[in-house]
């Protein structure tokens, strides 16, 4: 087992180098000059172009800007985006804030999809399963952006129940909202992975021969049919926290949470490099640990997985 | 269909009441046509202590009948008719909370398949100790693995602690009987126990559960497809057919006087039962000596197939970048005569298998030769290979399996046809008529697909496109072993219709040594990669030579069973 998890630590390296050499490239080729873009109609004196450009290495080459990124992040000094803002500081600030909502998604995704799901997959074709199905069928067919601002106007501005934007203090209450918001689509899949995961488990023969030792019925449910079940949900949600940390850019915007999507966006717009490399990289990191966590969660769900061959 | 009687006389249990007494039994299947009806007018009587088999094909409702009695038929079935009486207590139609209390304590469940019936997820330990729980009764690990040892478990404490795929198939059906009987419920429902098992595992793993349900006095009820199996091991058999009891008696009685006439067809074919080769030439008066009489054969027909020294070694990864040789045929050789039936036996991992997919050119040889028709096949180029595989053809076990569910049966048939570039349009749709024709398939089963037809007819379907090359030899692996007996029997007496017509040369690879004795006229028995034993069919059934031949032999189910000659 430790071996497996050292191996997959090891394949960090070449995914990160990948990662964010390719992130970086497409930066480096977007069309229009950064620091032009800075100073908006304003015509620079030449010098102070020069001084800026040489500051954040837009004078290198590629490959030397590329290495000295790489030298920065080795080193822990991330430098400062195009503000002059520290860009560490700035991460410390959005990641714990997007990790919060994407947490709180992650569990309404995970305790009401499994719960419905079970439900619905226990009594197939019943009221509950058709009533879900097509409430599920709904989610995920109306956008995120129209799912938010209707969720703000009618709990955030009507009912009053919830602040409508979180700003900068954000927290495990004020984020509830855009969290629900955030979760729903992927609640609605794995409401379904779950419901027919279970009703294809109900059927199978080890569920009767359980019943016909004389468990009773929670029991059976509980041991033999969920436990089974939860194996493809696992896969499902692990690869949804990734993209959970990546910051949702629109659920962020609506909310106006000061997270790693708005970030993200506006560095996008700025052509920040440098800020745009650091917060790929972390996302890199966050995506390989989802991941190795998930492998590790389903050996543990599933023991005829084993990872030391 | 006339309505033979069925009761079991009672005559001499006077007094005793019997254990389980099911009464005109009805059941229903809810299906999207509506109403099915499963089961009708079933009766059955099981005395305490005393084993009763049923005895039927797939879906003949023996399986259902027995579901009922411990409340677990599928949510789409319901009973809608008679009585089941447990020690008087009518249970058809018990609560749910009634039955969690009978079910393991009262009534306890051996079920059919053991790969599937263990929860994979779980410890066999812990799965034992929840059965024990939930009956009230002590579930340390001493007590588990007492429950397992008793099964006949080796190293019960630390088996406890593995889980159900780091066991053999056999093991698994151990811990499954240990699990039925661990809190020692007066009966005994064992669903097909041992119907996935190899001939001599089978054996070990019925009579233990005969030593331990006769110590225990547990009432046994029994459900198997082998008529011979049940005769062996049960007091009473009952035989069911399309939903009914047509026929119920004690064992070797009903066996030697069969009343009914489909009794009478399932003790004719009961391939454990039967004795001789089926010998369609010699009934139709063709030329015999490429069939039968092997001693007339040697000088008669030429050596068509030979495999000479054959080896194959797998490399088994045993961590990083070690691996271990693993011998699967080791040192197999032997000859294959044109016109003759060759069979290969052995139990499952004996290799029987592999040499098949060897002689296909589908694997290829570390080692040694094989022959065919005097040329070294391992030296074939491309083009010749192509040409090859239209003389070599396969049919393989499962018929559900084999066929694609996406072609229709014409397209099927056709489908090596037009691989192999012969023929236009029409010509080969009249070879296609043809081949339906000599597999007794109706013509408008050209348009249907492989789900609209029954296994028997999907094998029919595959011998088809076998044949439709005509090819010269034909390997059969395990091509009958998932049909039921009736369905084999027929399918049997197809290919020996086809190689009296054709003279095709047959290798049958099956693990079942009663389907030998009918179709094969030379043996080779496989162990662990090695050929133990060669010979002509009857030599090896009547004189073996070698320990495991016996063994394998006295496994038959119902070979002991002394019938007069006029019923085997």
């Amino acid at each position: 087992m430790t071996r497996f998890i050292l191996r997959r630590l090891l394949q960090v390296i070449p995914v990160f180098l990948g990662t964010t050499l390719l992130v970086y490239y497409m930066v480096f080729a977007l069309p229009g000059d950064p620091i032009a873009a800075l100073f908006g109609d304003r015509q620079p004196p030449q010098s102070v172009i020069d001084t800026l450009r040489s500051q954040y290495n837009l004078d290198q080459p590629f490959w030397v800007q590329y290495g000295l990124f790489l030298k920065n992040l080795f080193t822990f000094n991330l430098g400062n985006d195009f503000t002059g803002q520290p860009i560490a500081a700035s991460l410390a600030r959005v990641f714990p804030v997007t990790a919060m909502l994407a947490i709180e998604a992650l569990a309404i995704q995970a305790v009401f999809g499994v719960a419905f799901g079970v439900f619905a997959g226990l009594r197939r074709g019943g009221w509950f399963d058709s009533t879900v199905l097509v409430a599920s069928l709904v989610v995920i067919a109306v956008p995120t952006f129209v799912l938010g601002f209707v969720f703000q106007l009618v709990f955030g501005v009507q009912l009053g129940w919830a602040k409508p934007t979180v700003g900068a203090n954000a927290n495990w209450v004020t984020l509830l909202l855009p969290a629900v918001v955030l979760g729903l689509v992927s609640f609605a899949y794995v409401l379904r992975l779950t419901r027919a995961s279970v009703s294809e488990n109900m059927n199978a023969d080890y569920v009767r021969t359980a019943t016909a030792k004389g468990l009773s019925r929670p029991r059976v449910v509980l041991a033999h049919i969920l436990r089974n079940s939860l194996i493809p949900v696992v896969t499902y949600l692990g690869a949804n926290l990734g993209g959970l940390m990546g910051g949702a850019i629109v659920t962020e915007g609506i909310f106006n949470v000061p997270g790693v999507g708005n970030k993200l966006y506006q560095a996008v717009l700025r052509s920040e490099g440098p800020t745009i490399v650091s917060i790929v990289s972390v996302l890199v990191l966050v995506f390989v640990v989802a991941n190795l966590l998930v492998d590790l969660l389903y050996a543990w769900l599933d023991p005829r997985i084993r990872y030391d061959q | 269909m006339t309505t033979p009687e069925v009761r079991i006389d009672e005559a001499g249990t006077t007094g005793v009441r019997p254990l389980l007494e099911i009464r005109d039994l009805a059941i229903t299947f809810k299906t999207g046509g509506g109403e099915v009806q499963a089961v009708r007018d079933a009766h059955l009587t099981i005395m305490p202590g005393e084993t009763v088999a049923i005895v039927g094909e797939s879906g003949s409702g023996k399986s259902t009948t027995a579901l009922a009695a411990i409340g677990l038929l599928p949510n789409n079935g319901r009973v809608s008719g008679g009585q089941i009486l447990l020690d008087g207590e009518d249970i058809a139609h018990a609560s749910e909370q009634r039955m969690i209390e009978l079910r393991g304590n009262t009534i306890g469940m051996v079920p059919q398949d053991p790969m599937s019936n263990l929860n994979p997820v779980w410890k066999i330990g812990y799965q034992v100790r929840e059965t024990l729980k939930a009956n009230g009764r002590p579930s340390g690990p001493d007590d588990i693995a007492k429950v397992l040892s008793q099964a006949g478990l080796p190293d019960a404490k630390r088996r406890a602690n593995q889980y159900p795929h780091e066991f053999s198939g056999g093991m698994r059906q151990r811990a499954l009987i240990a699990i039925g009987l661990s809190c020692q419920p007066r009966l005994l429902i064992a669903d097909e126990p041992t119907s996935a098992l190899d001939v001599t595992v089978q054996r070990q793993i019925l009579d233990h559960l005969e030593t331990m349900t006769n110590e225990l006095g547990t009432s046994v009820l029994l459900i198997t497809h082998d008529l011979g199996l049940a005769a062996e091991r049960a007091d009473k058999v009952v035989v069911m057919y399309q939903g009914r009891v047509v026929e119920a008696g004690p064992s070797l009685e009903l066996l030697r006087n069969p009343q009914h006439p489909y009794t009478k067809r399932l003790v004719e074919s009961a391939p454990s039962l039967a004795s001789r080769r089926i010998q369609v030439a010699k009934e139709q008066g063709v030329e015999t000596t490429d069939l039968l009489a092997p001693a007339a054969e040697t000088l008669k027909s030429d050596t068509f197939l030979q495999i000479q020294d054959l080896r194959k070694v797998y490399k088994l990864r045993q961590g990083l970048g070690k691996a271990t040789d693993f011998a699967a045929v080791d040192g197999v050789s032997f000859d294959v005569r044109r016109g003759t039936t060759t069979a290969i036996v052995g139990e499952s991992g004996s290799g029987k298998s592999t040499v098949a997919k060897m002689v296909l050119q589908l694997e290829k040889p570390t080692d040694g030769r094989i022959l065919f028709d005097g040329v070294d096949t391992s030296a074939l180029k491309p083009a010749e290979l192509f040409k090859f595989r239209r003389r070599v053809q396969p049919i393989f076990q499962d018929p559900y399996g084999s066929l694609d569910p996406m072609y229709n049966i014409y397209r099927t048939i056709e489908e090596p046809l037009r691989v192999h570039k012969i023929g236009d349009q029409a010509s080969r749709e009249k070879k296609v008529r043809t081949l339906l024709d000599q597999v007794a398939l109706p013509q408008s089963a050209m348009q249907r697909y492989p789900n609209e037809l029954s296994g028997g007819q999907r094998q029919r379907v595959a011998i088809a496109r076998a044949l439709a090359l005509d090819p010269e030899v034909i390997i059969c692996d395990e091509a009958v072993s998932a049909l039921d007996v009736l369905v084999q029997a027929q399918v049997l007496n197809l290919l020996a219709d086809l190689q009296a017509n054709l003279g095709l040369t047959y290798l049958f690879i099956t693990h079942d040594l009663a389907v030998v004795r009918q179709i094969a006229d030379h043996v080779c028995v496989m162990e662990k990669g090695r050929l133990v034993e060669t010979g002509s069919t009857d030599e090896v059934f009547e004189s073996p030579k070698q320990d495991y031949t016996k063994a394998l032999l006295n496994a038959i189910p119902g070979a002991k069973l002394m019938l007069p000659p006029e019923v085997a």
